[in-house]
């Protein structure tokens, strides 16, 4: 995932005319229960030449689930799911339909309102002089 | 706000040869059947060969093969374990022995998460073992897979037919590589899906009869490759590889 954030912020940079990107904002939805520690270290290792000083900016958004049949809406609780299931769920969110049921009518069917993927949010530059 | 995944899919597939989409206008004509032997065909002629199932509500491919006891390796993505021979990937790894109930949107999500995670290498061929239809999971790979050959099959019913002349007229209207329309489940000879292919400009390939062997061989590949199906599917691969080329 981080080298797609690095190529679509390089690719952005060109498209943009940016000579030096100085920052990154990388949103992280909580279902991909990415460690920010881990996902700036292949940051880090993944610098192309327009970003080597730039600051990466990550943020966790919180899961937050709503569900289609009762409406009910409440927090996603990883901690509750067990290793097995979290690593699941991290690698394809989606499968949290398969573990993660509304705590009030006990439906698979809810929908993601945030706090799915991983997102690039902005980046700031500077651009060339011409 | 940009979906950093999208941007990396084409480079996770750009050293794969030939992908080839396994797909129906009905579910239950034998697609999955299809795309494993297809894969086990291919493997077995010396190719190097990924299996992607992409039937996330009702994945087969894993019963067909046998395949218990594997789990994907994290490596700067996913790589897939082998299964006699193929790179093999399914939602079944994360979603286990469990129904996985998920809406289009979420398809849709779980298509670009596969396709952006996982790190096939360098392929000869990948077979998509698609779900029936030409919903989500269709759009998307149409969307998302620059190069893409389809692979088609019915029964020789015509309930099946006419859901597979509406993805046909709907790939060739778009522009998508067809390879042509394997007929499966042949119970007596006619040529009334031939001659209804042939109508629409499209390619048959041939016919798969009905095995009756195929449902004990369920599992173990070594019988699975002895059936009539796995030597009917094999001249037709034959074909399959000549169109690609």
């Amino acid at each position: 995932m981080a080298e797609g954030v690095v190529s679509t912020a390089t690719k952005i940079a060109e498209e943009q005319g940016l000579e030096e990107v100085t920052e990154v904002t990388v949103r992280i939805g909580e279902l991909q229960q990415i460690e920010h520690e881990v996902f700036s270290f292949a940051l880090e290792q993944l610098r192309t030449p327009v970003m080597k000083n730039a600051k990466f900016v990550l943020e966790t958004i919180p899961g937050k689930l709503r569900c289609r049949a009762c409406g009910k809406e409440w927090l996603f609780s990883p901690e509750a799911l067990g290793d097995e299931v979290s690593e699941a769920i991290h690698f394809v969110p989606e499968v949290a339909h398969v573990y993660v049921k509304c705590p009030s009518c006990g439906s698979p069917d809810f929908e993601i309102i945030e706090g799915r993927g991983v997102i690039l949010a902005s980046i700031k530059g500077v651009k060339g002089s011409d | 706000m940009i979906d950093p995944r999208l941007e990396i899919i084409g480079k996770r597939l750009g050293k794969i040869g030939k992908i080839v989409a396994v797909s129906s206008g009905k579910g239950g004509v034998g697609k999955s059947m299809v795309a494993a032997i297809l894969a086990l065909t291919l493997r077995r002629e010396g190719f190097s060969v990924g299996l992607l199932d992409l039937d996330f509500t009702s994945p087969s491919s894993h019963v067909i093969l046998g395949v218990e006891g594997l789990y994907p390796e994290e490596d700067k993505g996913i790589v897939p374990p082998l299964a006699h021979g193929i790179m093999y990937m399914s939602i079944t790894y994360y979603s286990l022995d469990k129904p996985a109930p998920l809406r289009g949107s979420d398809v849709t999500d779980a298509i670009i998460e596969l396709l952006a995670i996982t790190r096939w290498g360098e392929l000869d061929y990948l077979v998509i073992d698609m779900p029936p239809g030409i919903g989500d999971a269709t759009l998307d790979l149409l969307r998302l897979v620059k190069g893409i050959s389809f692979l088609v099959v019915t029964t020789p019913s015509m309930v099946a037919f006419e859901t597979v002349r509406k993805l046909l007229v709907l790939l060739h209207e778009l522009g998508i590589s067809i390879i042509g329309v394997v007929e499966n489940m042949v119970m007596q000879p006619s040529r009334q899906i031939r001659s209804q292919v042939e109508r629409i400009g499209q390619r048959y390939l041939g016919e798969i009869p009905f095995d009756k062997e195929l449902e004990g061989a369920l599992g173990d590949v070594e019988r699975l490759m002895g059936t009539g199906f796995a030597s009917s599917l094999k001249k037709i691969a034959g074909d399959v590889q000549q169109r690609l080329n």
